[in-house]
This record gives structure tokens, C-alpha cells and sequence, in this order.
């Protein structure tokens, strides 16, 4: 499992995503994680072994670079990118419930087909309903990632320049002593670089997320002026059967136009394809 | 995620590009992003431990190297690459998003889309037309951009684009002025004019494409402008307006290349 596996698992959530998320996909493989890869690793490839303190007293290198670099930045990223990415998978495990309810409703409404059971994989899902909730959390959890890796950061490496000599006094090296550090400037560079796209990926969450708030509330204004909807019978008798019978609509209501289509175009089902034309 | 994954990603925006845009894409991954792979990346392999000083005092090689190698050449490069086979995304983007519309056009039964499936839908091959020509010519624009920024960069950082045998150095640490040595310099030195090379005829090739391009949108202009001239005397509102929905229902639907007739 490399960065090549998580580009697999996630290409499939890529589908799913909004216009906005697609792009925030792209910005992180392509600017961060393959910026990583090709070029970042390297940079801080001889961190440990280019570390040269003007001293002869053993144990000294190991113990003032400890000190000063807990944990390299390259790691840092690398979890700050596992961590910003993986909320998706929240998502595609939504998605797979979801298509799994509709494969399951299309049997019981005598669908179950082969043919329509590629169509309900392969359609897209629309972002509404409980899937929408799933949605904005996952894009909730990647902002508070990215802001708490920030801020972590540049608690360890206040400000985000990195300079060519440190003062190391830790034990055991003697009295104070020089240190110096391979490639600041690149590594500088490079640091600011991820910042920015770092940056960058927290103004599209936000965006992203402003975008589903709008549709939401519009798609509620849509439903408030026409109130003759599938869903105020949801609030109405709970019998037992007439609760079954809500629940299916429910469930008719939050599926993908696609299967109402699938639906509308048998005759037989013409009853439960206008249920679904109130949504 | 590697060169090896955006070649995949970038293999598809080929389908929708010009000729010139095809050849742009080869000299890409075979001269540039093929040779540092394999050999620029080792000729700087070892170009910080074998960077010597002629100095026993500890930390001042450190110095003198980040010196005067604030960026290296090969990261330089690679992010050069990143940056210019990106615009091309913008291109693949669009053709996506036109796709998307096409088959909702399908799915809803349209009779004015002429597709016969879905499957047909993702085949087809979109000509550079209407709003997806401006996207064409704005990432090849934007290639164009970050490749003389980037070569400016280069020319900026290391004052012409020799690799010197020996610099003078002295940066604190260092006592007074010391001598440094740069590992395999002409090397070095080949490897740099080569990739400023095949970065010129990027360049060139881009802007060859960009006057294909333009020179293709003012010939189409033309042709309609000569057509038009020959019926002047229909020329009312309500033609200009169906004329203009029929155009928008060619470049949507119509104009495309499919594998039968119908």
C-alpha cells in the first residue's frame, strides 16, 4: 500500500464528489503528493546524515538533531495527507450503503435484473438527504485536519523558515555548540510551497462547503413552495403499515434520478415514479 | 504517485489535442521527464555529499552549498514539469464536464442528441470548438507562461547556465575565504543546456499550436461570414436567433466524430 494504492481508493470517491471536490482532488495528488514524492523526499533525504555540529564529542549530532526536528517534516506531511484524505472514505462507504438499499428496493419492486443492477452502480449519486450530511462532515474533517497540521507546524518549526545554524546545549554535548542544517534554503522553499497548497485546499473546503449549505437551503426554499411533497406524509399516522409505506417513499425520494427514470420508464410503475416526481 | 501515475492522467487529455499537442506530450514524457528520471537524477545524485571545501571546520560545507545551490536543478525541473503538463488538466476537465451534459442530455431522451448509447458518449472524440477552444488556448498559454518563468528562474539563480568546477565561499562559518569543489561539473553542464534545449522546443511548439489554433478560428470565422454574405436578404431577428441555437446544438451534439453514421 503506497501513495499509488490511496490514488486507486480514492479515484473511485472522485465520481461522488462535486465539481469543487474533484478539483481539491487533483490539487492534492498533483501539488502535494507527487510534489512530495519527486521532489520534497529527496530534499530531506540526508537530513540526519548532512547534520553536522562543530564538535568531536560523540552522541552530540544524534542528540541536537533529536532536538531540534522531533519529527521531520516529510513525515509530517505525509500523515497530514493520509489524515486530509481519508474522510472521503466516509463517503464512498455512504455511497455503498446507498447503492446497496437500491439494489435491495429494485428486487423487492421486481427490477432485479442484471441490467439494472450495473445501471444503480454505475449512476451517480446525487448529494442530498443523509448523504449530504455524510458530505459536509467529511469536508468538515478535512478543514479541521489541514488547520490542526498547520498549527502543529508551526508550533514545532515556528515560522516556517528553516535556518542554516542552530545553537545546541542539550546533554552531551559540551557548552554551546554550532549546528548545521543541509539545504535550508531548498528546504525553506519547498516548506513554503506546501504551505501554500496546503493553503489553497482549505479555501476550496470552504468554498465546497458554502456551495452544499446553497444548494441545501435552496433546494429547501424549492420544497417549502411546493408543499404537496412526498415528505409530509412522513409526519403523519405512525401505523405500521402505513410507517412501511412511508419508509419506502423516503427511500424512493432520496434515490438518484437515474433510477427514476429506470422506474418511470416501466408503465407498471407508474404510481411509484410520481411519488418520486414530488422531490 | 509518481511520473508514472501522470502520464496515465495525462494520457487522456491526448485524445482531444491538436497534432502539435500530440507531439508536445511525447517530447514531454520521452526527452524531459524520461531523461531526468533516468539520468539527470543520478548525475545530482551525489551533488551535496561530494560538494568538498577546502576547510576542516565543521558546518562551513553546509553553508557554502546551500549557498549556491539555494533550489537544485533537479527539483527545479521537477516542479517545472509538474507545473506545465498541469494546464492540460483544465482541457480534460472541460471535456469531462461537456461529456457529463451529453449524457444527461441521453438520459433524458432528447431527441436531438443523435447517440445510439452511453458507451458511445465516453468514446467520442470532441472537435476544439466554442468554449472549449478558449480553454485550449488558455492552458497552452499558461504552458507558455510557466515555462519562461521557469527558465528565467534558472538563468536568475545560476548566472548563465554553466556549473562552475570550483567556487569561493565565505559564509560565516567559514574562515575567511575557502575553496569549494562542485562534483562532476560538465556533466552537469550537458545535462542542463540538453533540458534548456528540449525546453525551447516546448516552447516552439506551443507557440506553433497557439497560431494553428488561431489560424483555424479565423478561417472558420471567414467561412461563416462568407456564408452569411451570400443570404443577406434573411437576415432578421428570428433567423439570427435560430441560427444561433442551431450553432449552439452543433457544437453540443452534431460536430463530433463517431465511429458510424446514423
Amino acid at each position: 500500500m503506497n501513495w499509488a494504492g490511496l490514488y486507486t481508493v480514492l479515484s473511485g470517491v472522485n465520481r461522488h464528489s462535486t465539481a469543487i471536490g474533484r478539483i481539491w482532488l487533483s490539487v492534492i495528488f498533483i501539488f502535494r503528493i507527487m510534489v512530495l514524492v519527486v521532489a520534497a523526499e529527496s530534499v530531506w533525504g540526508d537530513e540526519k546524515s548532512a547534520f553536522t555540529c562543530n564538535t568531536q564529542q560523540p552522541g552530540c549530532n544524534s542528540v541536537c538533531y533529536d532536538h531540534f526536528f522531533p519529527i521531520s517534516h516529510i513525515r509530517l506531511w505525509a500523515l497530514q495527507l493520509i489524515l486530509v484524505t481519508t474522510p472521503a472514505l466516509l463517503v464512498a462507504m455512504h455511497v455503498a450503503y446507498q447503492q446497496h438499499q437500491e439494489k435491495k428496493l429494485l428486487v423487492l419492486t421486481g427490477h432485479g435484473d442484471p441490467k439494472h443492477m450495473e445501471e444503480v452502480k454505475k449512476h451517480k449519486m446525487r448529494i442530498s438527504g443523509s448523504l449530504w450530511w455524510t458530505y459536509v462532515c467529511s469536508v468538515v474533517f478535512r478543514l479541521l485536519f489541514e488547520a490542526v497540521f498547520m498549527y502543529i507546524f508551526y508550533m514545532l518549526y515556528p515560522g516556517y523558515q528553516m535556518v542554516r545554524l542552530v545553537k545546541c546545549e542539550a546533554y552531551p554535548c559540551p557548552n554551546t555548540v554550532d549546528c548545521f542544517i543541509s539545504r535550508p534554503t531548498e528546504k525553506t522553499i519547498f516548506t513554503v510551497f506546501m504551505l501554500v497548497t496546503s493553503s489553497i485546499c482549505i479555501i476550496l473546503n470552504m468554498a465546497e462547503l458554502v456551495y452544499l449549505v446553497v444548494r441545501a437551503c435552496a433546494r429547501r426554499g424549492q420544497h417549502s413552495s411546493n408543499p404537496s411533497s412526498g415528505k409530509s406524509s412522513f409526519y403523519g399516522h405512525k401505523l405500521s403499515s402505513e410507517y412501511k409505506q412511508n419508509e419506502i417513499n423516503q427511500l424512493l425520494t432520496e434515490q438518484d434520478s437515474s433510477l427514476k427514470d429506470m422506474l418511470r420508464r416501466n408503465p407498471g410503475m407508474q404510481e411509484k415514479g410520481d411519488r418520486c416526481s414530488a422531490c | 504517485m509518481d511520473w508514472g501515475a501522470l502520464h496515465t492522467i495525462l494520457g487522456g487529455v491526448n485524445k482531444h489535442s491538436t497534432s502539435i499537442g500530440k507531439i508536445w506530450l511525447t517530447v514531454l514524457f520521452i526527452f524531459r521527464i524520461m531523461i531526468l528520471v533516468v539520468a539527470a537524477e543520478r548525475v545530482w545524485g551525489d551533488e551535496q555529499d561530494d560538494f568538498v571545501c577546502n576547510t576542516l571546520q565543521p558546518g562551513c560545507k553546509n553553508v557554502c552549498y546551500d549557498h549556491f545551490f539555494p533550489i537544485s536543478h533537479i527539483r527545479l525541473w521537477a516542479l517545472q514539469l509538474i507545473f506545465v503538463s498541469t494546464p492540460a488538466l483544465l482541457v480534460a476537465m472541460h471535456v469531462a464536464y461537456r461529456r457529463h451534459e451529453k449524457k444527461r442530455q441521453f438520459r433524458k431522451g432528447d431527441q436531438k442528441c443523435e447517440y445510439k448509447d452511453i458507451e458511445e458518449i465516453r468514446r467520442q472524440r470532441f472537435h476544439i470548438e466554442g468554449s472549449l477552444w478558449w480553454t485550449y488556448t488558455s492552458s497552452i498559454f499558461f504552458r507558455l507562461v510557466f515555462e519562461a518563468v521557469f527558465m528565467y528562474a534558472f538563468y536568475f539563480m545560476y548566472d548563465g547556465y554553466q556549473m562552475p568546477r570550483l567556487v569561493k565561499c565565505s559564509a560565516s562559518p567559514c574562515p575567511n575565504t575557502v575553496d569549494c569543489f562542485i562534483s562532476r561539473p560538465t556533466e552537469k553542464t550537458v545535462f542542463t543546456i540538453f533540458m534548456i534545449a528540449v525546453s525551447s522546443i516546448c516552447i516552439l511548439l506551443n507557440v506553433a499550436e497557439l497560431c494553428y489554433l488561431l489560424t483555424k478560428l479565423f478561417l472558420r470565422r471567414s467561412k461563416k461570414a462568407g456564408n452569411r454574405k451570400h443570404h443577406p436578404n434573411h437576415e432578421n431577428k428570428e433567423e439570427t436567433k435560430q441560427n444561433e441555437m442551431n450553432e449552439l446544438i452543433s457544437d453540443s451534439c452534431q460536430n463530433t466524430v463517431i465511429g458510424f453514421s446514423s
